[in-house]
């Protein structure tokens, strides 16, 4: 295992907010943060012949925010989307070690898979609503999962679209094509469309990358306001936006997990040389 | 000018003069099909002229077909042509949708090129081979195993009633389904190819099954695509000529039963052209040519709106 581990006596820049290390005693494949929701034990993968991720270790905190950085085709993404068993459209791909929700693993053979995502949720690098109305791109997810009742679903809609900082803009127009908003609306109708069927946790897959700096403080502001309930992974290459709302950092760099551990630490005072090079940029 | 100025100025002036060329050219090329085709029913209307002036309107809800006395009606050629093109709709829409959605969603990665080859292979063999494949193999299984099993099981719809011939209109139906598969088929694969997989992945994330991620997120995606791919089918069916006259009978009639024989506009010019003496007879075929060609266009203008119509409707993109 290469993940250094988060240090875990001093921690001078942790906020108040976040949950204490000190003296919990993890095992060392656990990340900070305490109990975590998902967990990934030495996890590989592989796309045919060739392994991107190589044994990766780490805990997503429950009501955190967990940012995962690192240079472009690091497997960043394969990581994410593991958590969800997306790759099970591709052909050729393996995986090795373990990959746990609540203590269970994802990768169980039997493992109900329309469970496993309706409780893992995922927002995708670029918005992808679907081609219905707003209203149905938002209901899509309790309609399928037999979620909540017809006559409940304009209530979950509002709320969902309240939640996602989007209500006020399309109020007036909840029937018209979700795929007529523009990027940044489009981004967060599927935030709130992942937020409509309650999930515990929720993976974003570089949400802002497609935003103007308008709409991504707004998609920040909005991950700040979930980890209230909801646990939040977020891969981003802008280092900025994971000092600002992660609480933990995991630092990828070639399907290895370098360093991993509390944001303010990582980005003050990086144990590692790589993180150090990559978050001042002198990354080569 | 100087020496090397005149090289330079040549060099564009050439790609201009080129590019104006190029223009004019595609220009001419465009203008030729609107005059084609204006050219084409001007001579569809000329050659019917007679029959036009002799039977009117009537040409079209009359049902005689009589080159001796010389009374020639259109309505079971027209009937034919719809209910055969119908018919093989019913029975190709469902089966090359099923087939073109196994070979992309479900189907084994090794097995989706060769059998979509194999497939787009059937739209290459010219029709008269279908004709023969239907008279002599086709026709024979048919009419001893379906035919009398659809009799025996619905044979109390008026459909299902009636001698068995072998040749009529469900035998024509059938090998026109045969033959519009393959363009359904392929089109319909292609569209859904197109069909980003980040739709399929919204909705697997947001806990759909395979089979719901279909029908709530690629279908409707993909759906005017589809609508164009049946288009395609349906222009096919209805001017499919030879496989049709070798199997369904070619019989002036309208019967409610499918194993009746019958008729359609392309069978009945290409059959009767070359013994039409009278000239009555003649202007009565080009008349028959001029109402397929305006039934064609009709059934292709409904269903551009139709797409049109499903693409507003908050649609995919349009294939
Ligand atoms: N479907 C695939 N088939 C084969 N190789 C793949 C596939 N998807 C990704 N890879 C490879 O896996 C490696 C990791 O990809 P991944 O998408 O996880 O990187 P990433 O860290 O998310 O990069 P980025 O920051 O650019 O999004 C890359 O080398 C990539 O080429
Ligand atoms: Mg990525």
């Amino acid at each position: 295992m290469t993940a250094t581990l988060p240090g875990r006596t001093a921690m001078p820049h942790a906020s108040s907010l976040k949950p204490t290390l000190a003296a919990r005693g993890a095992p060392a494949t656990r990340g900070p943060g305490g109990e975590p929701v998902v967990e990934a034990r030495e996890f590989r993968f592989s796309y045919g012949p060739t392994e991107v991720l190589k044994g990766i270790s780490l805990g997503v905190a429950r009501n955190a925010v967990t940012a995962i950085i690192g240079p472009s085709g690091c497997g960043k993404s394969t990581f994410l989307r593991a958590i969800n068993r997306m790759h099970e459209l591709l052909p050729d791909v393996r995986h090795g070690g373990d990959l746990l929700l609540d203590g269970q693993s994802i990768y169980a053979p039997g493992r109900d898979l329309v469970d496993l995502r309706r409780r893992i949720g995922m927002v995708f690098q670029r918005p992808n609503p679907f081609p219905k109305s707003i209203f149905d791109n938002v209901a899509y997810g309790p309609t399928v999962n037999r979620l909540a009742l017809k006559r409940d679903l304009p209530e979950l809609v509002e709320r969902c679209l309240r939640q996602a900082a989007l209500w006020d803009e399309v109020k007036d127009r909840l029937h018209e094509p979700g795929t007529g908003l523009s990027g940044g609306q489009q981004q967060r109708l599927c935030i709130a469309r992942a937020l409509a069927n309650s999930p515990e946790v929720l993976l974003m897959d570089e949400p802002c990358s497609a935003l103007d700096p308008i709409a991504t403080q707004k998609v920040e502001e909005l991950i700040f306001a979930l980890k209230e309930h909801y646990t939040i992974a977020i891969v981003t290459h802008n280092m900025q936006q994971a000092a600002r709302v992660s609480d933990f950092t995991g630092f990828f760099d070639s399907g290895e997990l370098i360093e991993f551990g509390d944001t303010d630490q990582l980005f003050t005072a990086p144990a590692h040389e790589r993180t150090e090079a990559y978050i001042t940029g002198r990354f080569g | 000018m100087s020496p090397s100025a005149t090289g330079s100025d040549a060099t564009l002036g050439g790609a201009r003069f080129g590019d104006r060329l190029f223009k004019a050219a595609l220009t001419l090329t465009a203008l030729a099909v609107p005059v084609l085709l204006g050219f084409l029913v001007f001579e569809l209307w000329a050659g019917s002229r007679e029959a036009i002036g002799e039977f009117g309107l009537g040409f079209l809800t009359s049902s005689e077909w009589d080159p001796v006395e010389g009374r020639f009606g259109a309505l079971p050629l027209i009937f034919g042509t719809v209910v055969s093109s119908a018919l093989a709709l019913l029975i190709a829409v469902p089966l090359s949708l099923g087939v073109a959605i196994f070979l992309t969603e479900f189907a084994p990665m090794r097995i989706r090129g060769p059998v979509s080859f194999l497939i787009e292979l059937l739209a290459a063999i010219p029709s008269v081979v279908y004709g023969l494949w239907g008279i002599f193999v086709m026709i024979p299984f048919l009419r001893a195993t379906v035919f009398p099993f659809l009799k025996d099981t619905l044979g109390f719809l008026p459909f299902f009633q009636g001698p068995i011939y072998g040749p009529g209109m469900l035998s024509a139906a059938i090998i026109l389904a045969i033959m519009v598969m393959p363009y359904i088929m392929s089109v319909s694969r292609e569209v859904l190819l197109a069909v980003p997989n980040t739709q399929r992945e919204a909705a697997l994330a947001l806990g759909a099954t395979r089979w719901e991620a279909l029908t709530g997120a690629v279908l409707p995606y993909a759906r005017s695509g589809i609508i164009g791919a049946v288009i395609l089918g349906l222009g096919r069916a209805l001017g499919e000529t030879m496989a049709v006259t070798m199997v369904i009978g070619n019989r002036h009639e309208i019967a409610a039963s499918l194993f009746a024989p019958g008729y359609t506009m392309a069978a009945a010019i290409a059959n009767e052209f070359a013994e039409a003496v009278e000239n009555i007879h003649l202007s009565a075929l080009s008349y028959v040519a001029l109402t397929l060609f305006v039934v064609t266009v009709l059934i292709n203008a409904a269903a551009r709106l139709l797409i049109w119509r499903v693409a507003q409707g908050g649609g995919g993109k349009s294939a």
